[in-house]
């Protein structure tokens, strides 16, 4: 975690996230029933639902946003309700609306996060150039935020989520908004990502995103409908599309769900 | 990766959550200036004008007849950091509805943490807004004994807080950012007017016995009188106590908001 911080000896578990019997109300309204997933290390999962199937109820629950009241979560084998210090240190997110401040600079929304992890400015500098060369931005450090593209910003976001070094990282629609070259990229730098040892749960709307090798849930009206590899769910129906159509009976079109 | 933060650790994502708050009030520059311009048009305009029309008697701390403008330069004060509390408020909706709240609220140390870390750098940056308020009050002959500048510095400290906190026990409340109107027509005018901010309290009570009740039980009243004995060297210890109490009332009922299981959070459906 850089300066101040104290190395510690992890709990070797071989998943990044693992949830186990989650159900989430809002009032009367079940928005999770039962739900159990896992994203084993390293690995990219995605987590495909139409809009209103979970997603972001799912996603606020492992970022605490909400509280868990059934069911264990765990990051990294740490217990979200147990130790939630010890599991969010082990997760960056970048969430579904964008949320770098717009008036700073991009070192400074960096740094921003990294003392929000206790990380001290000069290290969090360090890591900051790290990070946004990982992430193709290395030329935009004193760049105001305002100034980047979306394309950029939501690459900023990712570098941002990486600053504190953690090993899953959660993205939430990531690439809503983004222009289709713009899209890509974000998908593949993930991949890339996931290739030097990040896990990643993409949670997305849009097949063209996924592929044969990826894990994948599909959850819907707050239940997990099906998980396992892509090319797994897909190939007793012929395809991802049939599959996730015969599964939740959606409409969808062009490679979206949406 | 670590274990449980270490005090250092801490200390980091105070200065952060400082150092956020400070870059962000200096790229406002009219924020700066508008917090400056409102209590400077009270000083300047109202005061002179109401000067020869309100009487004021020897009340404490003050030991002899003092000129409208002098009294009313706490309440001035006071004015600022209720305006800048609830300016952050304002801008905890905002980073609400951005999203960038979630930036803050997913950070590994604890929620009270994090509000108070923010609560905290709110406070100094409207301790900063007073003291320049202050420097040029003194150019129109608005000066308190010299060790009365510093004697302030803690009850601005005490009485922001306080303010602070009740901006951020209502931003937990206000769901969008249109809703702020109301919070100008229901919580800071009544508050502010309703106050020992512009008149004494025995005034109050000359005109309407329920309205001076209601000045004294209003917590901006004691933030005022807390500010005002201290820049002259005293310590009211009644409303000190008052604003101490509030502090922790309104605190406690902001984390309680902001907490994941309960209040605000709880109550929001997601996608």
């Amino acid at each position: 975690m850089g300066r101040g911080a104290i190395p510690a000896p992890d709990i070797m578990t071989e998943n990044a996230l693992s949830i186990d019997s989650v159900s989430h109300r809002f009032g009367r309204f079940e928005a999770l029933k039962n739900v159990s997933l896992t994203v084993p290390r390293g690995s990219f999962t995605a987590l495909l639902g139409v809009n209103g199937a979970g997603k972001t109820t799912l996603f606020s629950l492992i970022t605490r946003l909400y509280d868990n009241t059934s069911g264990v979560i765990r990051v990294a084998g740490h217990d979200l309700r147990q130790t939630p210090g010890r599991a969010l240190a082990r997760l960056g997110v970048v969430f579904q609306s964008r949320a770098l401040d717009a008036d700073l600079t991009v070192a400074q929304n960096l740094t921003y996060h990294a003392a929000l992890h206790g990380i001290a400015r000069k290290p969090a500098l360090l890591r900051a150039a790290e990070v946004l060369a990982q992430v193709g931005l290395s030329d935009r450090l004193d760049s105001k935020v305002s100034a980047l593209s979306g394309g950029q910003q939501r690459r900023a976001e990712i570098a941002r989520a990486l600053i504190h070094r953690p090993e899953i990282l959660l993205l939430d629609e990531a690439t809503v908004g983004l222009d289709v070259k713009s899209r890509a990229e974000v998908v593949e730098l993930t991949r890339d990502l996931t290739r030097q040892g990040v896990s990643a749960l993409w949670a997305t709307h849009i097949m063209d995103e996924i592929r044969p090798s990826d894990g994948l849930v599909i959850p819907h009206r707050g239940q997990v409908l099906a998980d396992g590899r892509a090319e797994r769910i897909a190939a007793p129906h012929g395809d991802l599309t049939a599959a996730f159509l015969a599964l939740t009976g959606a409409e969808g079109t062009g490679g979206t769900v949406a | 990766m670590s274990a449980d933060p270490t005090p250092r650790m801490w200390l980091t994502a105070f200065l952060g959550i400082t150092r956020r708050e400070t870059l962000r009030f200096v790229n406002q520059r009219g924020r700066f200036l508008a917090a400056l311009v409102r209590p400077l048009v009270w000083l300047f305009i109202f005061a002179a004008g109401f000067r020869a029309v309100l009487g004021l008697s020897i009340t404490p701390p003050y030991q002899t007849y003092v000129l409208y403008e002098v009294y009313v330069t706490p309440g001035l004060c006071g004015m600022i950091q209720l305006f800048n509390g609830m300016q952050s408020s304002l801008s905890m909706v905002y980073d609400r509805e951005t999203g960038a709240m979630r930036t803050l609220l997913v950070s590994p140390f604890p929620r009270w943490f994090l509000l108070g870390s923010k609560l905290v750098a709110g406070v100094l940056v409207s301790i900063l807004q007073v003291y320049a308020f202050l420097l040029i009050a003194w150019f129109w002959d608005i000066r308190p004994p010299v060790w009365g500048y510093v004697a302030v510095l803690p009850a601005l400290f005490v009485s922001g807080l306080m303010l602070g906190a009740l901006g951020l026990f209502l931003s937990s409340g206000i769901r969008q950012l249109e809703n702020f109107a109301g919070v100008m027509n229901f919580v800071i005018f009544p508050m502010f007017f309703a106050s020992t901010a512009l008149y004494p309290l025995w005034r109050m009570r000359e005109s309407s016995t329920l309205l001076h009740d209601i000045c004294a039980l209003n917590p901006f009243t004691h933030a005022v009188e807390v500010i005002r004995f201290a820049l002259y060297g005293q310590v009211n210890w009644l409303s000190l106590g008052v604003v101490l109490g509030c502090l922790t009332v309104f605190f406690l009922g902001a984390v309680w908001m902001y907490d994941p299981s309960k209040g605000l959070w709880a109550r929001r459906k997601g996608g």
